[in-house]
């Protein structure tokens, strides 16, 4: 089954709890990526760029519109994601409590669709 | 079946050999994955070898050779694992090492992912990519999944023989587990990478048929390859045109194989009548009553009825009680079938899952009670995770209106 896990946290957050905490929450969340890339369950695991870099893209009559906004929520907290591909959501919540953002600002679990019914 | 089919089925006989000579499970099962690249880049340009086995079992001893000589020089390896010579008449029949090297990919220390994963390899004979692209992950998390697999093995300190006859009948369990897997994985796949996950299928029935001949007493295992053959002789109507799943009751049964609807009813009835009865046998005698009617409504529902009734005493499970329902409507009347449901939602492991929504809104659609039909549907589509589910589900809402 894969999940994506949405790991909040932007520049704000990220700024806001001091360089010794940010330089040990790198470090964790590299740590956490490399095990779950040697455990054969990292799918990927993606950084996603400021906000100041985002774009909105809208087709109108055909046209794409690319603006800067307005935004969903997303923009204002997403910190990265990872898709995971586990034995279940027991185990993706585990990977989810793993992530330091967790402790600060939190982590929401997606089961993502699959191609395949699995049994229930 | 083509040259390279018949390849892949030496690969358990080639391991068997190498890890009986050298020990060392992964390092040979690797060497054998190299071994066939190998053989795939110069055979079709040299000509086949004469004798593709001892060709396979050659160069995948060369390739270990070279990888420990390797190590030793990296590493300077411990004695122990220079390379051991086999005594004299030590090979034995290929049938045995297909089915130790089964129990130890099926290792309980695995998870099953990593069990299927590693199974397929090593049994199977797909390459890292392919079971990659079978499974939508990059080859990377594959090739991580698979040598973690490995690494769990050796450090279980499982051997390569078989184990006690004690455990046995539970490990063959997870075999069966294993290669039920391997076939709705491929089976129950409806886009994107259509071609690789019928191989998956073809690979689950293969490796069920291998098992039936290593096993041939056991009625679990003659149920397994019957129910597997009775449901894939389906495939061809299951889907429309469009990729659409068609369900059950409106499937052109013209399109049906009716070869493996015959072998899979003779496999079946053969194994109910040896006993003791099993739930893959049960399930497999539920399939042939189905590929057995020729229209949906010549179905024989009481026959189904008691099947369900004695599946669920022997593997009581919130599925089978779901199925259950339906064919107590079937013969009963849906307002029969809803009572049942009604009693299954103080379950909690089933309250919340869309298989229930979705039984209950097909009854509530017998019943011609479509308002509640249309939202449960609804309901069901918004909880499940499988796409063509999914799609399925929000269809049949959409008919209602």
């Amino acid at each position: 089954m894969k999940y994506m896990l949405l790991i909040y946290g932007n520049e704000e957050a990220f700024n806001s709890i001091g360089a010794e905490a940010l330089a040990e929450l790198i470090r964790e969340t590299d740590a956490l990526n490399q095990e779950l890339f040697e455990s054969g369950e990292l799918v990927g695991a993606y950084g996603v760029a400021d906000e100041v870099n985002t774009k909105m893209v809208r087709v109108t009559g055909g046209t794409p519109v690319v603006t800067d906004g307005p935004y969903a929520e997303a923009k204002e907290f997403l910190g990265s994601f990872m898709i995971v591909d586990c034995d279940g959501l027991d185990r993706a919540l585990e990977i989810a409590a793993r992530a330091p953002s967790a402790r600060h600002w939190g982590v929401e679990v997606r089961p993502l669709m699959h191609e395949a019914n699995v049994g229930p | 079946m083509t040259g390279w089919q018949a390849v892949r089925r030496l690969v358990p006989e080639v391991l068997g050999v190498l890890v009986r000579r050298y020990g060392r499970f992964d390092a040979c099962e690797d060497a054998v994955q190299e071994a066939l690249v190998a053989a795939a880049a110069q055979w079709p340009v040299e000509g086949w070898p004469e004798n593709p086995r001892a060709w396979l079992v050659t160069v995948a001893s060369r390739r270990l050779a070279d990888q420990v000589r390797s190590d030793v020089a990296r590493r300077r390896r411990e004695e122990a694992d220079a390379l051991r010579t086999l005594p004299a008449g030590g090979e034995v029949e290929a049938g045995d090492d297909t089915l130790t090297l089964l129990f130890l990919c099926c290792h309980p220390a695995l998870t099953p992912s990593s069990q299927v994963a590693l199974t397929l390899r090593a049994v199977g004979g797909l390459s890292t990519a392919e079971i990659a692209r079978a499974f939508l992950v990059p080859e990377a998390t594959m090739a991580q999944r698979i040598s973690r697999a490995k690494h769990r093995i050796k450090a279980a300190g499982a051997g390569f023989e078989l184990p006690p006859a004690a455990e046995q009948a539970a490990r063959l369990g997870v075999v069966l587990h294993v290669v039920y897997l391997v076939f709705n994985e491929g089976y129950t796949a409806t886009s994107g990478t259509q071609l690789v996950r019928a191989e998956l299928t073809a690979e689950a029935i293969r490796l069920a048929r291998e098992l039936h001949r290593l096993v041939p007493g056991d009625g679990e295992v003659a149920g397994l390859l019957a129910l597997l053959l009775l449901t894939d002789a389906r495939r061809p109507a299951r889907t429309a045109p469009d990729g659409s799943l068609v369900p059950l009751s409106e499937q052109d049964r013209t399109l049906w194989d009716t070869e493996a609807i015959a072998e899979g009813v003779a496999l079946v009835t053969g194994a109910l009548s040896r006993g003791p009865i099993g739930p893959y046998q049960l399930q497999a005698a539920i399939a042939a009553v189905h590929d057995e009617a020729p229209t949906a409504g010549a179905t024989d529902w009481p026959q189904i009825l008691a099947l369900y009734t004695v599946l669920e005493r022997v593997a009581p499970n919130p599925a089978v009680t779901l199925n259950r329902a339906v064919a107590v409507a079937e013969v009963h009347g849906p307002a029969a079938g809803l009572a049942l449901l009604d009693a299954l939602s103080a379950d909690e492991r089933l309250s919340a899952s869309h298989h229930l929504l979705s039984v209950r809104a097909h009854l509530q659609e017998m019943a011609g009670d479509h308002e509640a039909a249309r939202a449960g549907y609804r309901a069901a589509a918004r909880r499940t995770t499988s796409e063509p589910e999914r799609r399925h589900l929000l269809t049949r809402a959409a008919r209602l209106g």
